[in-house]
């Protein structure tokens, strides 16, 4: 029998990307509250295993040890959909990244839109989630989740407009090659296209946070106001692929600021490029809003939706418009 | 104009501030000391119940059965006992009670001792089933520390 090689390579992607994900999303829960607890001088976990690695198995057989409770009254097909509406988008997302020269599932040409495609129907599955649970918190978490995904999706779409003006291209790999050769090529300092790209960087980095839902803009869940948020009715493996849901959405957001901006699998000394500096720059990011987590306290919500349409869409505009007028002058 | 970039430059500043300060926390030794592995040392202040201290010279409690801290005692949980013994000077304790169950720690009794022959101690691990293991001799765990 005859198989053809290109499945066979699909498939391997297919599992390791899944498995990719999976791992990310119970080792960055480690990760999380390592961090959490060394910047607050405390230890964290210790107990499971040398470090309490053995910590997210552990949390992860005790989720799925426990009953799926479908309450009374919840929109039966919407409840059960909603973690699947987060969690398949950001796997899909993974195919088009390239991590570095030769490993990437797909090389699209269209890959920056298919990425944003995907990653705004995670806020759907937010929604049907809370709309379906028939909670009133799951609700007004709902709403809030998506006027601020409406507010962030502008500014960093207008950001991501200003960087494929630049490099002409939607494709990944190719907007990772435009950038090889040291830090100094690399989009985040690229100030011959337009002196605002470190800014444009903070932008898209904001953005990012706002869209993945993370503090200080963790609207969504605020636990301290909304039980849960969105997940309040979710208990067992339903909560546990939301929360696997969320962090593949911030390693996919981590992934295309470093692709974006920082080189992707480039050496920032033009050393020994590979797929392991795409790895370190992506979990610096990932490590960043961790770092973001547990410094800053949830803004009010008036204050986020402020923040976008009144500093980030102008400057982000300012920039488009800079830099427009910049790649016709020179 | 102005102050709207103003403003955006010095919030953009004061949060890249608060990031400087939470990773300096979190290079920073931890403090957390884990409880039943390690302990700390107790402050010298520290009151706890209160037991018998010893002469230095004759290794015997310095307590000469005059009754004070049993007096002072707000809520009776002193029993001091003793007996006059052949070539003895004084009296010589035979028991010293310690109703703990009743104790509030006030150190009353510590403070109208007039030989400072008894002290609080540094003993914070209590924990028991049993209201008959608060009635402590407080002779014995002298002579036991002996």
């Amino acid at each position: 029998m005859h198989v053809d090689p290109e499945i066979i390579r699909l498939l391997a992607f297919l599992v390791g990307v899944i498995a990719f994900a999976a791992l990310n999303a119970a080792y960055l829960v480690w990760l999380e509250r390592k961090e959490a607890a060394h910047i607050q001088r405390r230890i964290g976990p210790k107990e499971v295993g040398p470090f309490g690695l053995f910590q997210p198995l552990v949390d992860g057989i005790k989720l799925m040890t426990k009953q799926l409770i479908v309450p009374a009254g919840v929109d039966p097909v919407l409840f059960k959909i909603a973690p699947i509406l987060v969690m398949v988008p950001a796997i899909m997302s993974f195919v088009t990244i390239p991590f570095s020269e030769t490993l990437v599932a797909r090389n699209l040409d269209l890959g920056l839109l298919v990425i944003f495609a995907f990653a705004s129907v995670n806020v759907l599955g937010l929604l049907l989630g809370a709309w379906g649970s028939r909670n009133k918190y799951a609700v007004i978490s709902a709403a809030r989740v998506v006027s601020q995904n409406v507010a962030y999706e502008i500014p960093m779409l207008v950001t991501v407009v200003t960087l494929v003006m630049i490099t002409g291209t939607m494709n990944l790999h190719n907007i990772v090659m435009q950038q090889q050769g040291g830090f100094w090529h690399w989009n985040i300092l690229n100030l011959s296209a337009s002196p605002l790209m470190p800014v444009a960087f903070l932008i898209f980095f904001v953005c990012m946070l706002a869209e993945t839902n993370r503090a200080p803009f963790d609207m969504a869940e605020a636990e301290s106001e909304l039980v849960a948020g969105a997940f309040t009715e979710y208990s067992g493996m339903g909560f546990g692929v939301f929360f696997m849901g969320e962090y593949a959405n911030i390693v996919i957001g981590a992934s295309v600021a470093t692709i974006l901006f920082l080189g992707g699998w480039d050496c920032p000394l033009g050393l020994f490029p590979g797929v392991h500096w795409f790895l370190i720059k992506m979990y610096f990011l990932i490590f960043t809003v961790i770092w973001i987590r547990w410094t800053f306290p949830r803004t009010t919500f008036y204050g986020l939706l402020n923040l976008s349409w009144k500093i980030l869409i102008p400057i982000s505009f300012f920039n488009l418009i800079l830099t427009s007028a910049m790649l016709k002058v020179f | 104009m102005i102050d709207y970039l103003r403003e955006i430059i010095s919030g953009t500043w004061s949060l890249f501030v608060g990031l400087g300060i939470t990773i300096r926390y979190f290079f920073q030794p931890v403090v957390t000391v884990q409880y039943p592995y390690q302990t700390l040392p107790m402050t010298p202040c520290f009151r706890g119940h209160i037991e018998l201290t010893k002469d230095e010279e004759t290794g015997e409690t310095k307590c000469i059965v005059c009754g004070m801290c049993q007096k002072a005692c707000p809520s009776n949980c002193i029993t001091v006992n003793g007996e006059k013994r052949e070539g003895v000077k004084g009296k010589v304790l035979t028991e010293y009670t310690l109703d703990f169950t009743k104790c509030s720690l006030c150190g009353l009794c510590v403070e109208s001792c007039p030989t400072a022959a008894i002290t609080f101690s540094k003993d914070y691990n209590l924990a028991g089933v049993r209201k008959e293991a608060y009635i402590f001799d407080l002779k014995k765990r002298l002579e036991a520390k002996n």
